[in-house]
């Protein structure tokens, strides 16, 4: 291996940034021109929310069914195992539920399309596109990101609704707690703030997997064993990311709404 | 081989009216990787009608100078001009319009492995958005016909030998009669028969459309087949030129060493060169 100088390692890091910096940004500025691609934008939609479907209504509703037993003996400690709905709905809704389906979908498609689009890459796919007069930003950037910030947004919905019903079945069947009790502090306890926290941070996740996925599709390098590497390193950098960002997003909307 | 008066009749109505110097220019152009300059300050001029093949070992920079000519890259010093326009100079915006005046065929073909042929060789007209669907089916037919593929309208690239996928990359090219095409190693990996194939389309190509073209290329044998024969559309196949013809071929030959160019000539003049190094390339 060669060694780099700490230089040049530094140089090479902040292209990166930068790099990474201007498609985020062609991604987002490409939907105020044409051409735009609809039917791409549509069956990403498809591939990324349909696709991702399963697995997020199933972890949603694992998540939600293990924190409402985890919590049981704290709450039950201080007699207070009647607000279960209450801290399963607030937690779901506010961080498991966004970060969650952040993860998983991350997990699933922050590879798919860095692997995807390393591929066409590495076999020069990408360069014949730009040779055939098409923009790769606008055809293959922007509808996965447009795509994923809907899907996430949406499943994200889902993951909170399944999580919710995940605390009750196990309130209702191990801990014998009332199911109109749970349902009515579940829903009680949302307020605007929360809900707007909680659908604010799906919008910033499905960015940043979109994004990361492609970047490090794009800028695949070396064949094969490039295309792994970009691969693993999109599910890495766009999952620590999306933890990063829910703190600063967490920070913020306390912020702005109040703890 | 196929009919091709349609194909070439477009081209004549497709044709712009060419750039007054020539179609493409390089002005001591040099690029680097990793350190390493790849070309140094090297000058050449494609003529119009013109076919260029560039020569030189692994690593000589030959794709490059493709690359460099639609404007994928951009050199660390000196213009380029294409059709009139310096590329290398403008942004990647405005590239798109120029690219879609030439036609590139790659050296692993690069056609989109989750399109069909049909949609690989209609991509450019689909996505300009302006050629009604019969029209595209149609041209995409003639271009398939060209180079002898129509029957594999519906298949996939991955259901083509690496030939296959060579021609239609070439069908891909041409489907808008380019002013300049550019072929990127286009035998490379082939055997000697799909090799000449290979070789018979691209003078095909050159004779009945006459478009200007950069030819990257291991294999010298292919370039001399280009600057001695002719295609013969009676024949409907390559035949050797006669010594009048051999005149008329608008072929040269350009070497690169050591990021510099070394040759840049017409096969005679090649064939005279007493420079060690080029005697010895040519051996």
């Amino acid at each position: 291996m060669d060694l780099v100088s700490p230089a040049d390692f530094v140089k090479e890091r902040l292209e990166s940034v930068q790099a990474y910096a201007l498609l985020s940004w062609q991604s987002i500025t490409n939907l105020f021109s044409t051409p735009r691609y609809l039917a791409d934008t549509l069956v990403q939609a498809d591939l990324i929310g349909v696709g991702s479907l399963p697995i997020t209504l199933m972890a949603g509703f694992f998540i939600g069914a293990a924190f409402a037993l985890q919590s049981s003996s704290t709450m039950a400690r201080f007699g207070s195992l009647s607000l279960m709905g209450q801290l399963v709905s607030l937690s779901m809704v506010k961080e498991l539920g966004p970060v969650l389906t952040g993860l998983m979908v991350s997990g699933r498609n922050a590879s798919g399309m860095a692997s995807e689009l390393g591929s066409m890459q590495v076999t020069e796919q990408i360069d014949a596109m730009r040779a055939l007069g098409t923009d790769p930003t606008r055809k293959l950037v922007t509808p996965r990101v447009v795509a994923t910030i809907g899907m996430v947004f949406i499943l994200t919905i889902l993951a909170d609704f399944v999580g919710i019903v995940g605390g009750l079945a196990v309130s209702r069947a191990l801990l014998g707690l009332d199911a109109h009790e749970y349902w009515s502090k579940a829903w009680q306890a949302l307020v605007a703030g929360d809900i707007v926290m909680g659908l604010t941070k799906p919008i910033f996740f499905g960015f940043i997997l979109a994004t990361v996925g492609c970047y490090f599709g794009l800028s695949t390098k070396g064949g094969t064993q490039g295309v792994g590497r970009s691969t693993t390193q999109a599910v890495v950098v766009s999952s620590v990311l999306i933890l990063v960002a829910d703190l600063f997003i967490t920070r913020v909307m306390m912020l702005i709404f109040g703890s | 081989m196929a009919d091709s008066t349609s194909l070439a009749e477009t081209s004549t109505a497709l044709a712009a009216p060419a750039a007054a110097g020539p179609d493409i220019r390089f002005e001591d152009v040099a690029i680097t990787f990793e350190r390493e300059p790849v070309l140094d300050g090297i000058s050449f001029a494609l003529r119009h009608g013109e076919t260029k093949a560039i020569f030189g070992i692994a690593g000589a920079g030959k794709s490059t100078i493709l690359k460099l000519s639609l404007g994928l890259m951009r050199p660390d010093q000196g213009r380029i001009l294409v059709l009139g326009e310096e590329v290398s100079a403008m942004p990647e915006a405005d590239l798109f319009e120029l690219r879609r005046r030439l036609g590139i065929v790659f050296q692993e073909s690069a056609l989109f492995d989750s399109l069909t042929v049909r949609d690989n060789v209609a991509y450019r007209l689909m996505e300009e958005d302006v050629v009604p669907p019969e029209e595209i089916e149609k041209r995409v037919r003639e271009a398939l016909r060209f180079v002898e593929l129509e029957h594999t309208l519906d298949l996939l690239p991955s259901e083509l030998s690496g030939g296959m996928r060579r021609r239609v990359a070439i069908a891909r090219a041409m489907i808008n009669q380019p002013e300049i095409l550019l072929y990127d190693s286009p035998t490379g990996g082939l055997d000697p028969v799909t090799s000449t194939t290979i070789v018979e389309l691209l003078v095909k190509q050159r004779d009945v459309f006459h478009t200007s073209s950069l030819l990257v290329t291991h294999r010298l044998q292919d370039a001399f087949t280009m600057a001695s024969h002719v295609f013969d559309p009676q024949q409907n196949c390559m035949v050797r030129a006669t010594p009048e013809q051999r005149q008329q071929i608008k072929m040269t030959f350009l070497i690169l060493h050591e990021g510099q160019v070394i040759f840049d000539g017409t096969l005679t003049e090649l064939k005279g060169s007493r420079d060690e190094y080029i005697r010895e390339y040519i051996s």
